[in-house]
């Protein structure tokens, strides 16, 4: 079952939520704070959430973004869920290597890797 | 012919806070720009610096490291420098393109920060903390990044590494058609 929001598009494969960004930009603060709340949500949908972000139509991110991912992996983990990132562009996982924020969220290349990897 | 006035390299359009633009003899393209805390004037002000980097033929890799380290900077000096101000109150961004550099100027109109003061968020105890990473990209991303006293003030150059002084012939080139200095 598919269900959209103004700027996630959601899907469920068997207990992993699978999401994926609308804008190509994730800079605008607004937009921002609204996809954290939109996930928060999804978060919060489960006892325990494994979700699945995928960054494929992403070219660009701000530090704001990367900060709402962290929430979202503190929320995650404070629930014992799993979050996995996917489909990361070169150029942007340059920044998560340059932040090291790679050492702090488990990213894979692919959706497929990425679904494989939840325990 | 082109003496630098008003309006002469990049259209002059832009709304009622009509930016100053020019194209140098060099190539290079400057412009003041004021920008409101709004977001399509800041997406417009993003777009003057990249269509110029574009038109001076600057590689994607380089308009990302410029786009970013901009964002950075203009989302610093609205959230930080102007806590407490308006949406009205602008920030300026100063920008000069040529062939092999850019420069860009953001000034608030805020009392300004230490920019020494603020947490290396690389460190383990920081990694899961939101906030704070913006100056590292923009010293990750930009050639040089330095503030002035006050700390309300940031100026960042880029250079172009392909285009680098003094490697290759494209640099020579490059030098030649733009003299010693860039015109930055």
């Amino acid at each position: 079952m598919a269900a959209t929001s103004s700027r996630l598009r959601v899907r469920r494969d068997g207990d992993v939520t699978q999401v994926e960004f609308i804008d190509r930009n994730i800079l605008d603060e607004a937009n921002i704070q609204q996809i954290g709340e939109e996930i928060s949500r999804l978060v919060d949908a489960t006892p325990t959430p494994k979700l699945l972000v995928s960054f494929a139509n992403v070219d660009h991110l701000s530090s704001a973004a990367l900060g709402t991912l962290i929430t979202i992996n503190n929320k995650v983990k404070d629930r014992n869920g799993q979050l996995r990132l996917a489909n990361i562009d070169p150029q942007i996982y340059e920044v998560f290597k340059i932040t090291k924020l790679d050492r702090i969220f488990q990213i894979h290349e692919t959706s497929e890797k990425a679904m494989a990897s939840f325990q | 012919m082109n003496d630098g006035g008003p309006g002469a390299g990049t259209g002059g359009a832009g709304g009622a806070r009509g930016p100053m633009s020019s194209v140098k003899q060099t190539g290079a393209e400057f412009e003041t720009i004021l920008i409101r805390g709004y977001r399509p004037e800041i997406d417009r002000a993003q777009e003057r610096v990249l269509s110029a980097l574009e038109r001076l033929g600057y590689p994607d890799a380089s308009r990302f490291a410029v786009r970013l380290a901009m964002e950075e900077a203009i989302t610093n000096a609205f959230h930080h420098g102007h806590k407490g101000l308006g949406p009205e109150d602008p920030i300026r961004l100063d920008f000069c393109a040529a062939p092999e550099r850019v420069e860009l100027i953001v000034e608030d109109q805020g009392p300004g920060f230490d920019p020494g003061a603020v947490p290396d968020p690389t460190k383990d105890e920081n990694l899961e903390v939101p906030t704070g990473r913006g100056l590292l990209l923009m010293r990750a991303y930009m050639s040089e990044v330095e503030f002035n006293e006050r700390g309300n003030r940031v100026r960042m150059v880029y250079r172009r590494p392909d285009l680098a002084r003094g490697e290759g012939p494209a640099a020579a080139a490059a030098a030649e058609k733009t003299g010693d200095n860039s015109g930055c």
